[in-house]
C-alpha cells in the first residue's frame, strides 16, 4: 500500500503551515497514500480533448459598479483579533520580507 | 576586458484609479486611520466574497488598448497562494494562465534613441495591505490597502541601462495619467517596480542568470538600484563568480540590495483559478466601446505638436508631458485661432508663455494646469493683443502677472489700467519732439556719431508714456528726427 | 404544545398571523425543547435573548397591522457554517471559538427579512468535513431516532433538530450530500438547490465550486417555503444565478403525471464498491412502485462516470477547502496559538496544527498535495476533466429523463465511532450524493420509510439544472401518496 514518506508529508504541511508530530505525519502520510491510490481510478479514464471544468454551472463575471459602501470601523475590523494595537493587528515580528509579489 | 550588456525586464505595478476597491465597497482613499477602510471581503472573513468592480475592468482595458496589448476575450482569475501577515486570505486573487491582456509595447522616447520595449502582459490583480515592521518585536498590520485595484505590467527584458529603465517608467507614468486610468504616483505607491536584471558578454545570444530586485519605490532609485546591480553582477562574472538566481531587496537608504531569498527556497503559490469568480468575458461592444474612448496619447500628440505647429521637439516634449498641460496648450491655440488667421505662430507664442511664465508660476505653486488661475481662453487673449499691437511684450509681462493673481482676462486689466499701447504716430512724434529739444547735448553727441545715443531717447520717450508707446514705431519717429540735418 | 412543534413552517407561519399564537410563545416553545434535547447534541449555540426579543418585535408589529413577511415569528435555526451578525459562529471549528461576526450573510439576511425568528446555531462537521457529524469541535451530536447512532453530516445538527422537533425548519449546506444525508438518517426533507441557486456570501466555503446552501424542513411545503425566501441572484456573490425564483409552493400539487424518473444503472454495490444495505434497496424500489402508481414513467438510465464521481470530488472539493482555509491564521479573529515568543512561523503552524481536527488536517494537507507545482495537472486538472465527464453524463441522462431516482444514502444512520478509523469508509456514505455537486445540479432527500429498527431511510431525486420545481413536485406527490412524512422520533431525552 502506497505511504507517503514522513520528508514527503512534512513538506506538504509546512506549505500549508500545519505543525504536525511526528506522529501525527506518519499517521496522515498513511492515510494520504491510501487516498491518493484511491485517486490513481481517475489516470484510467480518457480525458483527451474535455475542457477543465472549474465552476458548476456556465457562468461569467456581471461587474458591479464602482461605489463605495460603508466601511466597518476600525475597531469592529480588529475587534475579534487575537491581538492588536492601535487599530492596528499586531503580529510577530516579520523578519524576512514578503514571500511574494508577481508572478 | 569583456565589453558586458545588461537585460532588464520590469514588472510594475498601477494602482487603477477607482473609488471602490477590485472586489469590494470599500473605499481606496490614500492616508486614512489605520484598517478605517476596511469590509468583509477585504478583512478576508468567513463567508465574504469578491465581486469585480467593473471600472477597474474598464480602466484595465484602456491600459491594454493604450499599449497595443491584445485584449482576451475571455480571461480569468486564479489564487496565489503565500501565508503573509497583510494578505487576509492566506491568497492573492489575480490571473495566471489567462491574462487580460497580452502583448503590446511601450515607445521611448526621452532625448536619446527612440527605442520600443514589448511587453508581456498586463494582468489584473488585487494589493496586499501594509505590514510596518515596529518595536518590541511585532509587527502591525493595516489593511486599508488590501483589495486595491492593481494591473501587473511585465515586459519583455527589451530594457539595456537603468537610464532605460527610468525612462520605460517614466513613459508608463505620463501614459497612465493621460488615460485617467492611475494617479501614477510613485510616492503613493501608485506605482511601483520590481526589476529581473541580468548581465551577459555583449553580442551574446544567451541571456546569463537574471536576480529579481524588489522594493524599488521612486523614479531616482529605479536607475540607481539597476545601475547598482548590473555593476556588482560585472564585478562577480569579471572576477570569475556565478550569479545566484535570487530575490534581493533593493533598500534605498544604504543604496545596496540585499539577498531576500534563493530558487530553492522559492513559495511554490500553487496557484489554481478561482472558483469565486467565474470567467471574465469581455464582449466586442464593451471592447469598441472602450477603445473609442480612448483620449489622444502622448507619442501621437507630440507628432502632431511638432508637425502642425512647427514646435521643436524640446517644446513639444514639454507641452506633452502632462495631459492637463497638453490639453491646456490645445485649448489656448484654438481660442487664439478663433480670432487669427495666424493660428502657427500664435501657438509659438503660447508655447512659449506657457513654458516660461505659466509654468513657472504653477511650479511655484505645486499647482496643475487644469487648475490653473489663468485660463487657456485668457491667455490667448494676451497673446493676440501683443500681436495686435494693442500692448507690448514687456507690459504683457505685467498684464500676465495681474491675470495670474485675479483670474480677470487680459482685456479687462488692460483697460482698466490704461495700458493700451500708444501707436498713434502724431502723438509719439510731439513727445519724441520734446526729448529732442530738451536734451540739445546729447543730440549732439548723437549727431557726432555717438549713434548708441539713440538708447537714452528711447528711454525717455518711454519714460513719459508710462512705457505704453509702441517700441518699434518710437525707434522709427526717433531715428528720423535725430538724423534729420538741425 | 408538542404538536405544534412538529406543524410545520407554513402552518406556524399562518397561525402567528392570525394570532392564534404569538411569536413569542412559539419561541419559548422551541428554547424549551431544545434546553430539554441539549443531550442531543445537536445546538452549538442557543441565542434565547435575541431571539425572543425578535419575537417580541414581531408580535408588536403584527399588532399593530403590520406583515413581518412569509415567515412571521417562525423559528429557525441555522447550521454554524452560516455567517450571523452579532452571533457567534464557528463552523464548528476550534480555530473559530468566540468568533462574532460584524456582518450577516445573504440567506440569513433574507430569512431575517422574511420575517424569522432565528433561534441559533446547529452543530456540524468541522468546516462542513464529515458524513457523520461525528468531526465536530465540540459535542457529538446524536440521531434523534437512536442516539447511539450518527445524524449525517455535515449538517448533522440541522437535520437532527428538526426531527426533533428543536426548530421548526433549518438551514444547512451541502457540499456533497451534507444536506441529503443527514436528512435521510434523521427522516426528514433536504433540499440542495442548484449550484448558484442560493448565494454562498456569508457561508464560510469549504469547497467553493460545491457549496449550496438549502432547507431541512418536515415537509417538502417547507422546503418550498424556506428556498422562495433565501434563493435569488446576489450581487456579492458572482456565482449566483441571474434568474428569477419562481413561487415553488405552486409546484407542488403538480402531480407524478408526465415524470419520467430514471434509474442510473451505475448506482450499485458493485459500480461503486460499497455495499447497499438491503433495506435501504426495498425502500427505494417500493418508493418507486409508489410513484409509477402515480403516474410517473420509469427507466434506467446511463451514469457512465458514476464510479468515478468520489475520487473526483476528493481531490477537488479538498483542494478548494486548503485554498479557502488558508485564511485561519490567528492573525485577524479566532485562535492564535502559540508559545510565548514565538515567531510568526510558530504562530501560523501552531494555530493551524492545534485547532484544526483531524479531518480538517487531512483535507488540507490532501488539498495541498493536489495543487503542488509539478502535481497540478495529474492531479487537479485531470479531476476537473472527469469533472466535465461526469456532468456531460448527466446532461445526456437528462434529455431522456426529469428526475434521476437513487437511495439517498447506501445505508441508514451508522453508529456513532464505528467508521471513524478509515476515512475512505466515511467517504464512501456520500457516494450516492456527490455527483450531483461535481454536476452542479439539484437534488432532494424524501423520506421513504423505515428499517425493521426503525431507522428512517431516504430517497435521492436529481434534477437539472434550476429544476427545482421538478424535484418539489415530484417530491410532493410521493409524500402525499406514501403518507410517511412528518414521523416523530421518540422523545428519548424529554424530562
Amino acid at each position: 500500500m502506497k505511504t507517503l514518506t514522513r520528508e514527503e508529508t512534512r513538506a506538504v504541511a509546512e506549505l500549508a503551515r500545519l505543525q504536525l508530530s511526528d506522529a501525527e505525519l506518519d499517521t496522515i502520510g498513511a492515510e494520504l497514500g491510501q487516498i491518493l491510490e484511491h485517486m490513481e481510478a481517475l489516470a484510467e479514464v480518457d480525458t483527451e480533448g474535455v475542457e477543465p471544468m472549474t465552476h458548476a454551472v456556465p457562468m461569467s463575471i456581471r461587474p458591479r459598479s464602482d461605489e463605495v459602501e460603508a466601511s466597518l470601523s476600525a475597531g469592529r475590523a480588529v475587534g475579534a483579533a487575537p491581538d492588536a494595537e492601535d487599530d492596528f493587528f499586531r503580529v510577530p515580528r516579520v523578519i524576512e520580507s514578503r514571500g511574494e509579489e508577481s508572478s | 576586458m569583456a565589453e558586458w550588456e545588461a537585460v532588464i525586464g520590469l514588472e510594475v505595478h498601477v494602482q487603477l484609479a477607482t473609488a471602490s476597491k477590485l472586489f469590494s465597497g470599500s473605499s481606496t482613499d490614500f492616508g486614512s486611520e489605520p484598517n478605517a477602510l476596511t469590509d468583509p471581503t477585504v478583512l478576508g472573513l468567513p463567508g465574504a466574497l469578491p465581486a469585480l468592480n467593473g471600472r477597474a475592468l474598464e480602466l484595465a482595458i484602456q491600459l491594454g488598448a493604450a499599449v497595443g496589448s491584445s485584449i482576451r476575450r475571455r480571461s480569468r482569475f486564479a489564487r496565489k497562494h503565500y501565508f503573509y501577515p497583510d494578505l487576509p486570505k492566506g491568497y492573492q486573487i489575480s490571473q495566471y494562465d489567462q491574462p487580460l491582456c497580452e502583448g503590446g509595447a511601450v515607445e521611448l522616447r526621452g532625448s536619446g534613441e527612440a527605442r520600443t520595449v514589448r511587453l508581456r502582459r498586463i494582468h489584473m490583480e488585487e494589493d496586499a495591505g501594509k505590514s510596518i515592521h515596529g518595536a518590541r518585536g511585532h509587527s502591525l498590520v493595516d489593511l486599508n490597502r488590501a483589495g486595491v485595484p492593481l494591473c501587473e505590467i511585465v515586459s519583455e527584458p527589451d530594457i539595456r541601462s537603468g537610464d532605460e529603465a527610468a525612462e520605460f517608467m517614466r513613459a508608463l507614468r505620463q501614459l497612465v495619467r493621460y488615460l485617467g486610468v492611475s494617479g501614477g504616483d510613485m510616492e503613493k505607491g501608485q506605482l511601483r517596480c520590481d526589476a529581473n536584471v541580468s548581465v551577459r558578454p555583449a553580442g551574446s545570444e544567451r541571456y546569463g542568470t537574471r536576480t529579481e530586485l524588489k522594493n524599488i519605490n521612486s523614479f531616482r532609485f529605479v536607475k540607481q538600484a539597476i545601475e547598482n546591480e548590473i555593476g556588482r553582477q560585472t564585478r562577480i562574472l569579471e572576477g570569475g563568480g556565478t550569479i545566484v538566481q535570487e530575490t534581493r531587496l533593493w533598500d534605498a537608504d544604504a543604496g545596496v540590495s540585499h539577498p531576500m531569498r534563493s530558487k530553492e527556497e522559492a513559495e511554490d503559490y500553487r496557484y489554481f483559478p478561482d472558483p469565486d469568480l467565474p470567467p471574465l468575458e469581455v464582449s466586442d461592444e464593451f471592447l469598441a466601446r472602450v477603445e473609442g474612448s480612448l483620449p489622444e496619447l502622448p507619442a501621437a500628440r507630440f507628432d502632431r505638436l511638432v508637425r502642425d505647429y512647427g514646435l521643436s521637439e524640446d517644446d513639444a516634449r514639454t507641452l506633452t508631458q502632462e495631459r492637463t498641460l497638453a490639453d491646456y496648450f490645445d485649448r489656448a491655440v484654438s481660442a487664439y485661432a478663433e480670432s487669427s488667421t495666424k493660428a502657427a505662430s500664435g501657438a509659438k507664442a503660447l508655447a512659449n508663455w506657457i513654458q516660461s511664465e505659466l509654468l513657472r508660476e504653477l511650479g511655484r505653486e505645486g499647482r496643475d494646469a487644469a487648475s490653473a488661475p489663468v485660463s487657456p481662453e485668457s491667455l490667448a487673449g494676451l497673446v493676440r493683443l501683443i500681436d495686435d499691437g494693442t500692448i507690448s511684450g514687456k507690459i504683457a509681462k505685467d498684464v500676465f502677472a495681474k491675470m495670474y493673481a485675479s483670474g480677470e482676462p487680459a482685456e479687462a486689466i488692460v483697460e482698466r489700467e490704461g495700458l493700451r499701447q500708444i501707436t498713434d504716430q502724431g502723438e509719439i512724434e510731439a513727445i519724441a519732439r520734446e526729448v529732442v529739444e530738451a536734451n540739445p547735448g546729447q543730440v549732439e553727441a548723437y549727431r557726432g556719431g555717438k549713434h548708441k545715443m539713440l538708447g537714452f531717447f528711447v528711454g525717455q520717450v518711454m519714460k513719459r508714456t508710462g512705457g505704453k508707446a509702441n517700441p518699434k514705431a518710437v525707434n522709427e519717429i526717433l531715428t528720423r528726427l535725430l538724423d534729420a540735418p538741425g | 404544545m408538542s404538536d405544534l412543534a412538529f406543524a410545520g413552517v407554513a402552518a406556524q407561519a399562518d397561525k402567528v398571523r392570525r394570532k392564534d399564537v404569538s411569536a413569542r410563545e412559539l419561541t419559548e416553545l422551541y428554547l424549551a425543547r431544545a434546553e430539554a434535547h441539549s443531550e442531543l447534541g445537536a445546538y452549538l449555540h442557543l441565542e434565547p435573548e435575541g431571539a425572543l426579543t425578535r419575537a417580541g418585535a414581531i408580535d408588536r408589529a403584527l399588532a399593530e397591522g403590520g406583515d413581518p413577511g412569509p415567515l412571521a415569528g417562525v423559528p429557525i435555526a441555522l447550521k454554524d457554517i452560516l455567517v450571523t451578525e452579532g452571533m457567534t459562529t464557528t463552523a464548528g471549528s476550534k480555530i473559530l471559538d468566540g468568533w462574532v461576526p460584524p456582518y450577516d450573510g445573504t440567506a440569513v439576511e433574507r430569512l431575517r427579512r422574511a420575517g424569522a425568528v432565528i433561534l441559533g446555531k446547529l452543530n456540524m462537521d468541522e468546516f462542513a468535513m464529515g458524513s457523520s457529524g461525528e468531526n465536530s469541535s465540540r459535542a457529538v451530536c446524536k440521531n434523534p431516532w437512536d442516539p447511539q447512532r450518527v445524524p449525517g453530516g455535515s449538517s448533522g445538527g440541522s437535520a437532527a433538530a428538526v426531527a426533533a422537533g428543536l426548530c421548526a425548519a433549518s438551514l444547512g449546506t451541502d457540499t456533497g450530500g451534507s444536506i441529503r444525508q443527514p436528512a435521510s438518517f434523521c427522516g426528514i426533507v433536504g433540499l440542495r438547490p442548484t449550484y448558484g441557486r442560493v448565494s454562498r456570501y456569508g457561508v464560510v466555503a469549504f469547497a467553493s465550486s460545491f457549496d449550496q446552501v438549502g432547507p431541512l424542513a418536515r415537509t417538502t411545503e417547507d422546503a418550498a417555503l424556506l428556498l422562495e425566501t433565501i434563493a435569488g441572484p446576489d450581487p456579492r456573490d458572482a456565482t449566483s444565478i441571474d434568474a428569477p425564483v419562481p413561487r415553488y409552493r405552486d409546484a407542488l400539487n403538480g402531480g407524478a403525471k408526465g415524470l419520467t424518473i430514471g434509474i442510473p444503472d451505475e448506482f450499485s454495490a458493485e459500480h461503486l464498491g460499497t455495499g447497499f444495505d438491503p433495506e435501504v434497496e426495498r425502500a427505494v424500489d417500493e418508493a418507486r412502485r409508489v410513484l409509477e402508481r402515480e403516474g410517473a414513467a420509469v427507466r434506467s438510465i446511463s451514469l457512465p462516470h458514476s464510479r468515478y464521481a468520489l475520487p473526483t470530488y476528493y481531490l477537488l472539493a479538498p483542494a478548494e477547502a486548503s485554498s479557502n482555509l488558508a485564511r485561519y491564521d490567528g492573525v485577524r479573529y479566532g485562535r492564535r496559538d502559540a508559545e510565548p515568543g514565538a515567531g510568526l512561523g510558530a504562530v501560523y503552524g501552531e494555530t493551524r496544527g492545534r485547532n484544526f481536527g483531524p479531518e480538517v488536517k487531512r483535507r488540507i494537507m490532501l488539498g495541498t498535495y493536489a495543487l503542488r507545482s509539478g502535481y497540478y495537472d495529474a492531479y487537479y486538472l485531470k479531476a476537473q476533466k472527469v469533472r466535465s465527464l461526469i456532468a456531460r453524463d448527466f446532461a445526456r441522462a437528462f434529455e431522456d429523463v426529469d428526475l434521476v431516482l437513487s437511495p439517498t444514502a447506501p445505508t441508514p444512520a451508522f453508529p456513532i465511532g464505528s467508521r471513524a478509523d478509515s476515512p475512505l469508509d466515511m467517504y464512501m456514505a456520500d457516494v450516492l450524493t456527490l455527483s450531483c455537486n461535481l454536476a452542479g445540479l439539484p437534488g432532494i432527500s424524501v423520506p421513504c420509510g423505515f428499517t425493521q429498527n426503525g431507522l428512517p431511510i431516504g430517497m435521492q431525486m436529481l434534477a437539472p439544472a434550476l429544476g427545482e420545481e421538478t424535484l418539489l413536485r415530484a417530491a410532493s406527490a410521493y409524500e402525499r401518496a406514501s403518507g410517511i412524512a412528518g414521523a416523530r422520533p421518540p422523545e428519548v431525552f424529554h424530562g
